[in-house]
């Protein structure tokens, strides 16, 4: 990429090399330097209401960045469910209404969290029944390609939160 | 009614209303007496109906008594009569929701948990808006896995059209995914029953828990079997 930028001929092939080796050496400590979104990212509360049979699941999380730029979800998947999507519920006038959001952005320095009547993941169709008490893994996907495992806790239907607080 | 019974009152007292009225003969002052003691006693009435102290949105008058006749998720047919002697939660929604009316219900489980032996006088109405998924069965695994108070209802798209009407709950369906999924909005508010099926309260979503809890302490306690 930056190779591609003009820069003065050099004269001979090897002066060339020599070229090529320093710009090398000079990215390489720069790519070793750069973390992932995922690596900014701490998941805390994850869990999952389990609704029965087959119905569509809500997954919830507290999502830090310790980066000084902000990180954007984009959504998730997982083994255990054959679709997941980010969505948000809202409600205005008296109406609750669902929808599917694109990406969630998480502040620099700051966080997001997805609880229940706001932003949330939605699992569909688990891979087998799972049952409160299970640890299921979920895998965030983040707007640079970079991804975090987290293992969410099954709650009961009527749970209210993670049960950590 | 009693408000009405007080203008009535008033306008009697007008100048209007005294000149238009005839020389006044014995009989005719007897009356007036009788009037005014019916209208003292109208009022002494509206007294005795004084309005609980409750905390959520009033709908007492602006809704109507509960009425519908639907299947409940044991497959029978029930009635608004049915739940007449119980203080009744109305609660519209669809099981493949799976943020706020699971959220919804697990506030009212808590609530229902809060009222101790007293939540066996209260039933939580969870009538679907989406009856080609909601089957009966379906809702009876959805409404048990959230408390025993909870009873799922469903119905002809007509009956139940007619009961979201009713509440002006509003509902509505949008295709959304490729697999013929599609998402409802819906109205997100519970609707709370006197003992005799007379609309009170509304508890909006954002509603707290201690809220609902006060009036419904207070409704149960109104007409108590003592």
């Amino acid at each position: 990429m930056n190779a591609r930028a003009p820069s003065p001929r050099p004269k001979h092939g090897r002066a060339r090399a020599f070229t090529v080796s320093l710009l090398l050496a000079g990215l390489l400590p720069g790519a070793a330097a750069y973390a992932s979104a995922a690596q900014h990212v701490q998941a805390s509360h994850a869990w999952i209401r389990v609704l029965p049979g087959d119905l569509p699941a809500g997954a919830y999380v507290t999502l830090r960045n310790d980066d000084s730029h902000a990180i954007e979800l984009t959504g998730a998947s997982s083994k255990s469910y054959a679709q997941v999507m980010l969505h948000q519920s809202t409600t205005s006038g008296g109406m609750s209404h669902m929808a599917a959001v694109h990406a969630l952005t998480i502040p620099a320095h700051g966080q997001a969290t997805l609880a229940p009547g706001g932003y949330h993941l939605m699992l569909m169709h688990a891979a087998a029944p799972i049952l409160p008490g299970a640890s299921v893994r979920l895998t965030l996907e983040f707007s640079d390609g970079s991804s975090l495992p987290v293992d969410f806790l099954a709650r009961p239907a009527n749970a209210e939160g993670d049960g950590t607080h | 009614m009693c408000a009405g019974d007080w203008r009535m009152l008033e306008a009697m007292k007008s100048p209007e209303f005294r000149k238009s009225a005839l020389p006044r003969p014995a009989w005719s002052r007897l009356l007036s007496a009788c009037v005014l003691l019916f209208a003292v006693l109208a009022l002494g009435g509206c007294e005795r109906s004084a309005p609980l102290p409750l905390r959520l949105t009033s709908i007492a008058g602006h809704m109507p008594d509960l009425s519908f006749s639907l299947t409940d998720d044991h497959d029978h047919t029930v009635t608004a009569g049915d739940y007449l002697g119980k203080i009744v939660l109305l609660y519209f929604g669809y099981t493949h929701c799976p943020d706020v009316c699971p959220l919804t219900l697990a506030h009212l489980h808590v609530v229902m948990q809060r009222l101790g032996p007293l939540a066996d006088d209260a039933r939580i109405l969870f009538v679907s808006v989406d009856p080609a998924r909601d089957t009966p069965a379906v809702l009876h695994s959805y409404v048990t896995a959230f408390d025993p108070r909870v009873v799922g209802l469903t119905g002809s798209p007509r009956a139940l059209e007619r009961l979201t009407k009713d509440y002006r709950a509003a509902f509505s369906r949008e295709p959304s995914q490729a697999n013929g999924d599609y998402e409802v909005t819906h109205s997100g508010g519970v609707y709370i029953f006197d003992r005799q099926g007379k609309a009170r309260v509304l508890a909006s979503p954002a509603a707290s828990q201690d809220d609902i809890v006060h009036d419904l302490h207070l409704l149960i306690s109104q007409g108590a079997t003592p």
